[in-house]
């Protein structure tokens, strides 16, 4: 893009700066289009698994349903608790939102389509989704409330706990991918899969991770089944509980975000991002970019269905899966992992 | 230019929530200036062309040790008309801290200033067309080895000892076993019985 803008007669500075912001708000503008488009879609699945109608009313199917909220969400009171820590608790929203649109600089959305092409992608996105846990832990000490507080807790130890295991079963892609850079990750993925399938999840040493990798997404973004910090049946409504309005909106926005960016990460990370499926030439001629939102959109879906099917876990359970289970499981595979590679591609 | 703007942008950033560390009364804030400091203290490193150090600073001291830290900070109960109390019985030790300090400031930036030793020299030679993750791996994993894995060892150690330190077993916890409830099958827990009319059922 800098040299579209540098072609126009710009200075190369401020062509680059142009076209960051430019790039960025590509970005973020539709991401927020999407994410009110997926929490429709989330209630519609949802509903549909139970046997309801879902959001009907406003706007065609209810298709405006999110836009209406976002409205009356915007136009309601902001309320602080008298008893609340201020500043900490306008910012921990504004913290939650903004680093789950942070992560999006490095996906890249087609063969050149990244917005920062660094070659510690991975790592960087691990550092921004550590950086997550901290507008929970706050809005729920600052809120001064005790089950904002639990809630805060169980979310903090929940995301430390999973991302320890998320860490490992990355390291084994980038092992297979020999980089951290990932449209190179994406690229390693061509032909992976017995010579024609576009995808790292084919391969029978990197499947177990893939399976891992979904399901600690779910608990990385605290989704169904281990929504335990917002479980309403004993936590009112988790670290949400004293925000309104506005500073409500956007916790709801930034988890949304997140989930999408979780979808993204399986699809770009195990199912060959914007690769299409299967290693045929007709099957380029369709941009990449669309076999990219075709596996988000698969995994969303996969996202509400478990959402709806699946019985919450308790918390014991849940942090027996990651340390117990998954932890040991992903640092073996490591080991398996490099064992194989150092016996075929580096011997 | 961007370089010059975005190495003081951040370093004004990383002193002055250094500072606020200190300043600031509520021991929560305090963590979250340092978690800024971290943060911008990364950013400084991305400026010295050393990528991945940035984002292991993050990773590790931003999104664990500070978390670790938080925890502890919010769980305490602290009153702050007490901790304020103490002023002046810690002010000799406190003074002679400082005093260590602001010395060791004046000799740094003398020394630095006289010239100071040559340390070039004793640097290993930066390969410019490899990345940092493939420079830092080559030397930890064929120079370093030992010491690496003597790190490891080292913190290996430490884990245990905290788990063996602080683990209690307890009498008279039901746990889940997962196991046992996986092998348990209908033909054991239920069976089909046809009582007569007035007899009863033993269970």
């Amino acid at each position: 893009m800098t040299e579209t803008f540098i072609s126009w007669g710009m200075d190369p500075n401020w062509a680059w700066g142009v076209a960051t912001i430019c790039g960025i708000l590509l970005i973020a503008l539709p991401l927020m289009l999407s994410v009110a488009m997926i929490i429709y879609a989330d209630r519609k699945i949802w509903a549909a698994i139970a046997l309801r109608r879902g959001p009907n009313v406003v706007g065609p199917f209810g298709l405006l349903q999110s836009f209406a909220d976002g409205l009356k969400v915007f136009l309601q009171e902001t309320i602080i608790p008298t008893s609340a820590n201020r500043g900490l608790f306008l910012i921990a929203p504004i913290i939650t939102f903004t680093v789950a649109l942070l992560a999006w600089a490095v996906i890249p959305f087609n063969s050149g389509a990244v917005l920062a092409d660094i070659n510690v992608g991975l790592l960087y996105i691990l550092a921004i989704s550590s950086l997550g846990v901290y507008g929970v832990i706050l809005s729920g000490w600052a809120s001064n409330s005790k089950y904002p507080f639990f809630s805060a807790l169980r979310a903090s130890a929940q995301m430390i706990s999973y991302e320890v295991s998320i860490g490992f079963i990355l390291i084994g892609v980038v092992l297979f991918a020999d980089s951290f850079n990932m449209n190179e990750i994406v690229k390693a993925q061509q032909g992976h899969g017995l010579g024609f399938v576009n995808a790292f999840g084919f391969n029978l040493l990197l499947f177990p991770l893939a399976v891992m990798f979904l399901i600690s997404s779910l608990a990385e973004t605290a989704r169904a089944p281990f929504d335990l910090t917002e479980a309403e049946s004993e936590l009112v409504a988790g670290y949400q509980t004293e925000y309104s309005s506005m500073s409500f909106a956007l916790f709801w926005l930034g988890e949304y975000a997140n989930v999408l960016l979780m979808c993204t990460l399986n699809a770009v990370l195990f199912w060959g991002g914007w690769l299409p499926p299967i290693d045929w030439a007709p099957l380029y001629a369709v941009p990449g970019i669309i076999w990219l939102f075709a596996k988000i959109l698969f995994f969303f879906f996969v996202f509400s269905w478990v959402k709806a099917t699946v019985p919450r876990y308790r918390y014991d359970q849940l942090m027996r899966l990651g340390w117990k289970v998954f932890l040991p499981i992903s640092l073996l595979w490591i080991f398996l992992i490099s064992g194989y590679l150092m016996l075929t591609r580096y011997s | 230019m961007i370089q010059l703007f975005a190495f003081y942008l951040f370093a004004t950033i990383v002193i002055a929530s250094a500072a606020m560390v200190i300043f600031a009364r509520n021991p929560v804030h305090s963590v979250m200036w340092l978690i800024l400091a971290f943060f911008n203290a990364a950013g400084l490193m991305l400026l010295a062309g050393a990528e991945f150090i940035a984002m292991l600073l993050v990773i590790v001291y931003v999104g664990a040790v500070a978390v670790l830290f938080l925890f502890v900070v919010m769980m305490l109960d602290i009153d702050f008309a007490e901790l304020r109390a103490g002023f002046v019985r810690y002010l000799p030790l406190g003074a002679l801290v400082a005093i260590i300090l602001a010395a060791e400031l004046v000799f740094a930036v003398g020394a630095w200033s006289a010239g100071g030793v040559d340390l070039a020299s004793r640097a290993a030679p930066v390969v410019s067309d490899k990345s940092n993750i493939q420079q830092i791996g080559e030397l930890l994993y064929t120079r370093y080895i030992f010491l690496f894995e003597a790190a490891g060892i080292v913190l290996l150690v430490a884990m245990i000892g905290a788990i063996v330190l602080t683990h209690r077993t307890r009498g008279g916890v039901r746990a889940q076993n997962i196991a046992k409830q996986n092998r348990r099958r209908p033909e054991d827990a239920t069976r089909l019985v046809d009582p007569g009319v007035g007899q009863g059922m033993e269970l």
